[in-house]
């Protein structure tokens, strides 16, 4: 173990990487001295608790290390030490802005470690809430990164928006926010008239008012002039970065896993995947409108094909089965019995499973030893490999233009700190 | 496909290849771990592969009594839309294995996470610093003999 | 019965901590230190459908320097919670603190190495909320609650030295009160 640094040699780590870094600034400096300036975690465009150290030069920035870590929690060994089910409500508070679609995430890891199939009305519910919270998502990253670059009314008018989302999960699962619907083998309770009825209410209005919030922004001179040519990333380097999501997207790759590894019944709907080849940040906001109109595109569609039928699988060894079976039958009885005592006892393995999530590939890494508790389970979030482009993309920009890169990144800090 | 990169793997490199495994779809090949740079570079470069993008690297801690840590890379290649996964072994005494950042400059930030994690050091990485725990903590929090709550008084707390 | 003395005689009386406290607690302005998913509630809270502005909130200042109550929303680590201390110290008296949901108050579901289980083992708390994370209106009550709990200070008395402040912030500066009052015998007892 290394031991503590001692207070003469107190220099920090992340000082000297930020020191450490090449600069391209060549211009004779009158002043000739740089200043470090700390955009601490508590900022108020910094989308949560994410530090910054930024060496400037005048308005200049010539290099930025990101601080991760104010909001790591410890997910993974929590993972190590609950079940399979006990999990759930966690990956819930992972990306806290779309938190239906985490728990498919989730849940479609493990039933692909189990290796069980769920029922058609299930997959079509579940696509319905995947799209949801990507709407939902988008509409919070839109309305953050013109409340950032200064158009606060935007916000105003996407958070009513999102209010009618958040109504129907709270009909849907019982929760406005923190959802925890999906279950392995199925969800926790079926789709309702109610809900059909609210979503076409939601989506009848939602083409009418993003049209409204478009009209405010796309050819206001002073948002293009903030955002245009701000944050650019080569193709190269976004590929070789690992980057995945919307950035992806807008630096010209038509990555996409909806279409390229299709899973829950994605392959029958007929969707665009949005390429821009700018690569900046004002790209990147449009590429999110799009995706909202795509996914309302999916949503209708979607809401006219579903199936009837059961939203559980018949595997009674691994599904938890329904409460009213459970008070009034003994099989059931023994059978939850079992699968809250012992947990679901999966075949040792390891699988990896990802989806496309509103803010890139979120996967899971699970690997079992046959117990009820995963050995190890590593979740791969989007918003940190995100992140990790940051340097890129702010070198030589100037300090007003951090704020608009990382609204464009739209990072969240609960997945990125795990 | 699968079966595609195990021949090309096993015919570019017999003695690299310590073994391969197929689970519910997923590829798994474990490599001798001081030749992963040089696999890594093939697998990114090779036409047929063309694996491109570095999507995780974790750390697995399997508690033997020998080579105890597994480091895991999953790959994927954006020409053939495929995963594979990478898996190297590193023992508890001497937990070092060669950085791949030259490879897939994404995996800065992944080493540097299960350094964190784990304290498996990456030789050649640029920059391997703690990513989430404070720089002051000492121990490595993902290890199977860390406890859930942690140690006390490991960290700090300002007074009330 | 107050309006009849204004409309007839034109002035009104009131303890001067009543009027000082009415105008306190109607215009708490709240430094939202919001972390994780209880701050996207309390941005749902500003946003026009809970309308935290109604209750006198009307600004969400992000400088401590001018705000009111500290809502501390979401989990605090070991590592954020210097941070946090930090930007409460810089916070002007008179100050209280709103702990939302069950992360901060206590941990919450995250039992590991690097949450802090409760802010009040560094900080001062004034109303706690339940609820992970706890619904908007949840918020409002706690909000009316600390309220009611500012009505019932008494800040002209410790203007004059008659009685301490009633949240003691450091315990050295209250020996360091009592011993200088126990030479003159007017000193109240803590």
């Amino acid at each position: 173990m290394p031991a503590r640094t001692t207070e003469e040699s107190k220099k920090s780590q992340i000082l000297a990487a930020l020191e450490d870094q090449d600069t391209t600034v060549t211009m004779d400096d009158p002043l000739e001295n740089e200043m470090v300036l700390n955009m601490g975690p508590q900022h108020p465009a910094t989308h949560g608790v994410l530090r910054l150290l930024v060496r400037l030069d005048g308005e200049t920035v010539t290099a930025v290390v990101p601080e991760l870590g104010y909001l790591h929690r410890g997910y993974e060994k929590i993972a190590e030490n609950s079940g399979y089910h006990e999990f759930i409500p966690h990956t819930d508070r992972l990306d806290y802005l779309s938190p239906l679609s985490n728990n498919v995430a989730y849940v479609l890891a493990v039933e692909k470690l189990i290796g069980i199939e769920v029922p058609k009305r299930a997959q079509f519910i579940r696509v319905l809430c995947c799209e949801m919270a990507r709407v939902a998502s988008h509409l919070v990253a839109t309305g953050s990164m013109a409340m950032d670059v200064g158009a606060l009314t935007v916000l105003l008018w996407t958070f009513r928006e999102r209010e009618k989302l958040l109504d129907i999960y709270d009909v849907l699962c019982g929760a406005r926010f923190t959802t925890s619907y999906a279950r392995i083998g199925g969800l926790q309770q079926d789709w309702t008239p109610q809900c059909t009825a609210m979503l076409n209410q939601f989506l009848e209005e939602f083409k009418q008012d993003l049209d409204e919030v478009e009209k405010l922004l796309e050819t206001n001179r002073i948002f293009i002039d903030r955002c245009e040519n701000v944050g650019w990333i080569s193709k190269e380097d976004a590929i070789g970065l690992g980057l995945t999501g919307p950035i992806l997207r807008a630096a010209g790759v038509p990555r996409d896993l909806r279409r390229d590894n299709p899973y829950l019944v994605y392959n029958e709907f007929d969707f665009n995947v949005i390429t821009l080849t700018e690569s900046d940040a004002l790209a990147r906001f449009y590429v999110r409108i799009a995706e909202m109109k795509e996914s309302a595109k999916i949503l209708r569609q979607a809401l006219d094909r579903m199936p009837e039928g059961p939203v559980h699988a018949q595997e009674p060894k691994k599904v938890l089965p329904k409460k009213e079976r459970i008070y009034s039958r003994m099989e059931e009885l023994i059978h939850d019995f079992m699968l809250i005592n012992s947990g679901i006892n999966p075949p040792v393995g390891e699988i990896y499973h990802g989806i496309e999530s509103s803010k890139g590939e979120l996967g899971f890494t699970i690997v079992s030893d046959g117990t009820g508790h995963p050995w190890r389970m590593k979740i791969r979030s989007p918003s940190m490999t995100n992140l990790s482009a940051l340097p890129l993309m702010l070198k030589g920009g100037m300090i007003s233009d951090i704020v608009a890169v990382i609204g464009s990144i739209d990072p969240v800090m609960g997945e990125a700190d795990k | 496909m699968n079966q595609l990169i195990i021949d090309r793997l096993q015919a570019q490199f017999p003695s690299s290849i310590r073994g391969s495994e197929e689970f519910r779809g997923d590829l798994t090949v474990t490599v001798r771990t001081a030749d992963i740079v040089a696999v890594a570079k093939f697998l990114k470069e090779d036409p047929a592969l063309a694996f491109d993008m570095i999507i995780d690297i974790c750390g697995v801690d399997r508690l033997r009594d020998t080579e105890r840590f597994e480091v895991v890379y999953t790959l994927y290649s954006l020409a053939h839309k495929q995963y594979l996964r990478l898996k190297v072994l590193a023992s508890e005494e001497t937990p070092v294995v060669p950085s791949v950042t030259a490879v897939w400059p994404g995996a800065n930030w992944h080493e540097r996470e299960t350094f964190d994690m784990f304290g498996i050091k990456f030789s050649g990485h640029p920059d391997l610093r703690r990513l989430y725990m404070p720089e002051e903590f000492e121990y490595h929090p993902l290890r199977k003999d860390f406890p859930l709550m942690g140690i006390p008084d490991s960290l700090p707390l300002p007074r009330r | 019965m107050a309006l009849e003395t204004l409309q007839r005689d034109g002035f009104l009386t009131a303890r001067l901590d009543d009027v000082i406290n009415w105008a306190r607690k109607n215009s708490l302005w709240p430094m939202p230190m919001g972390i994780s998913c209880c701050a996207i509630e309390m941005m749902a809270t500003a946003s026009p459908r809970f309308d935290i502005s109604r209750f006198g909130s009307e600004v969400m200042r992000f400088t401590p320097r001018q705000c009111d109550v500290m809502i501390v929303a979401g989990t605090v680590t070991y590592k954020m919670s210097k941070v946090v201390r930090k930007i409460y110290d810089q916070m002007p008296d008179p100050k209280w603190v709103i702990s939302m949901g069950a992360c901060a108050s206590s941990g919450g579901m995250f039992r590991s190495y690097s949450v802090v289980q409760g802010i009040d083992q560094f900080l001062p708390v004034d109303v706690f909320v339940a609820g992970c994370p706890p619904r908007p209106e949840n918020l409002l009550h706690a909000l009316i609650e600390l309220q009611k709990k500012v009505a019932t200070e008494r800040t002209v008395g410790s203007l004059l030295h008659r009685e301490p402040l009633y949240i003691p912030e450091r315990p050295q500066e209250i020996e360091a009160s009592k011993s200088a009052n126990a030479g003159n015998g007017a000193g109240a007892a803590l």
